[in-house]
């Protein structure tokens, strides 16, 4: 279970981008969450990732409360999810190749035997071809970036996926063989998911829930002026 | 282009050069829609070529004249002659002597090897500190950040000559004080740089997918952090060297760099200035000229070396 409780998170302490907001994913339950562009909603998938810390209210994984986030949260913790960001080009280390990229959430928790295999095997998965991965992030596409972020994200098998609008820079075919990739592996290991986006069309028919975030901040007044707040 | 083609009859005071290159880059990139704006860039690049070759000519030629005369040589710079005392430049002594009959060209050879040496290691030293200081603070923030930064702060609020002064006064003439006084006040520049960068990548998108991936502190700091900030500190290192020089013939000049028998830009510097008072200006004039080119040649290249590395210039940089 991944329980938000009136979490309150911002960049700057007086004025935090949202305030009050709960959401629960439950194991193996697919969540999407729909918002206007700038409202918090990627600040909320880093709160739940353990990515960023919330000002106030409590974050429950797997019965556990986090007490710490980024590097000193347990490894085990934050490990338990695999992240996937809306900019592949960002969220690649520019110096490594694509299999380094792929394999570095293994080395960096000291498994490094079989990396090869399971590199090649995720490749596969995900639908890179191996003359792709001797290359750096500016010798591929975006979509075959974001091809091996997704990869890198799913290679320590994690419990949870946050996905913070991993396809929204993508094309349809892209974007489907993506989302199908996220659905076997949820389908084989039973992970939970929490995707964020603002395409309805693909969020409803993905997840097994959609929230739109005005309904879950406590405050819905916050909402700036002329706000959308669904089509 | 035609634009271009009809104004440029109006301009008779510009070069040849540039407009032999504008006719060169339209011919290669005919077919390309950006010719325009490809001719603008190769004239700043053919003047940026001319600078980058120059520079590193006369680097060149400084690093193997030091590192090459002296063995080959194998005269003695400190011989004696005083018969031969301030001499004018001659083919006997194209740079002239001093006034005890030293040969000058041998002397600001050997000059600038021991000014190299100390502005070399200064620079090395201070640069592998600034970035140790700066990665720090950068990837640590907070607090940490916070104090560490106010602390170079406070170091470089004091003048760093006056700093350089104290730190070598407490040492016996050497090589080696000299190099700690201008590595101990000259990391500053470097670790706020360093620092500085390491702020821009902490925030980085990838940052977050290491330290989901499980990446301790350090392997970020390590594996992602530092890799990003190296260009950077090595064109601050490189930059350093000649101001390095500067700082060592200052300390020398003022009679408390390197031992007086030693034979450095600023010792000679210092000895000639007797002699210039009287007329003789080779004495002076050479070791100074010494200090400058190498100076020059390095700010050339760094120059070139900066516009290479900035991401902002890449696309219109021909590799």
């Amino acid at each position: 279970m991944l329980e938000l409780r009136d979490v309150t998170a911002g960049y700057v302490r007086k004025a935090p981008v949202f305030r009050g907001v709960s959401l629960t994913v439950r194991p193996g339950q697919a969540v999407g969450l729909l918002g206007p562009s700038g409202c918090g909603k990627s600040t909320l998938a880093r709160v739940a990732a353990l990515l960023h810390h919330p000002d106030a209210g409590t974050l429950v994984v797997d019965g556990t409360p986090v007490r710490r986030w980024r590097h000193r949260a347990p490894r085990a913790q934050r490990t338990a999810f695999g992240v996937v960001f809306q900019q592949a080009r960002l969220s690649a280390d520019p110096r490594l190749t694509l299999t380094d990229l792929i394999a570095e959430p293994l080395r960096a928790t000291g498994r490094r035997e079989g990396v090869g295999g399971r590199v090649a095997e995720l490749a596969a998965t995900v639908g890179l071809t191996s003359d792709l991965l001797g290359r750096r992030p500016h010798e591929v596409s975006d979509g075959q970036l974001q091809r091996a972020c997704l990869a890198r994200a799913l290679v320590l098998r994690p419990r949870w996926l946050v996905c913070d609008e991993m396809t929204a820079m993508l094309d349809a075919s892209t974007t489907a063989a993506l989302v199908r990739v996220v659905e076997d592996y949820r389908a084989e290991t039973g992970a939970g998911l929490l995707a964020v986006g603002h395409d309805r069309v693909l969020l409803d028919r993905w997840c097994d829930r959609t929230v739109e975030w005005h309904t879950l901040t406590g405050t819905p007044t916050d909402t700036p002026i002329g706000t959308p707040t669904g089509p | 282009m035609a634009d271009i083609a009809a104004k440029k009859p109006e301009q008779p005071e510009q070069p040849e050069q540039p407009e032999r290159s504008r006719k060169a880059a339209t011919a290669a990139g005919a077919e390309d829609t950006g010719a325009v704006w490809r001719a603008h860039g190769t004239d700043r690049r053919s003047t940026r070529t001319l600078r980058l070759r120059v520079s590193a000519a006369l680097l060149t030629l400084t690093v193997l004249a030091v590192l090459l005369v002296p063995p080959l040589v194998q005269l003695d710079q400190q011989a004696v002659d005083l018969a031969a005392k301030l001499q004018p430049p001659s083919w006997a002594h194209p740079f002239g002597t001093d006034d005890v009959g030293r040969d000058l060209l041998l002397r600001c050879v050997y000059g600038l090897r021991v000014s190299l040496l100390v502005g070399v290691a200064a620079a090395l030293t201070a640069t592998v500190v600034g970035t140790a200081v700066g990665a720090t603070a950068g990837a640590l923030g907070g607090w940490v950040d916070r104090a560490v930064m106010r602390a170079v702060d406070t170091v470089s609020s004091v003048p760093h000559l006056l700093l350089g002064i104290f730190i070598v006064a407490m040492f016996r003439p050497g090589v080696w004080p000299v190099v700690i006084s201008v590595a101990l006040t000259h990391w500053l520049s470097t670790a706020r740089i360093v620092r500085a960068e390491v702020l821009s990548l902490r925030s980085r998108p990838y940052v977050d997918a290491a330290v989901s991936g499980g990446a301790s502190r350090w392997r970020v700091a390590v594996r992602h952090l530092l890799p990003g900030v190296l260009p950077q500190a090595a064109l601050a290192a490189v930059l350093m060297v000649p101001h390095a020089m500067w700082h060592e013939s200052a300390l020398s000049f003022l009679g408390l760099g390197l031992p007086t028998h030693t034979a450095s830009l600023g010792n000679l510097i210092q000895e000639a200035r007797g002699s210039l008072l009287a007329g003789q200006w080779w004495p002076t004039l050479f070791p100074g000229l010494f200090l400058i080119v190498p100076t020059l040649a390095v700010a050339g290249l760094a120059g070139a070396w900066r516009e290479r590395i900035n991401p902002r210039r890449r696309s219109e940089l021909m590799l």
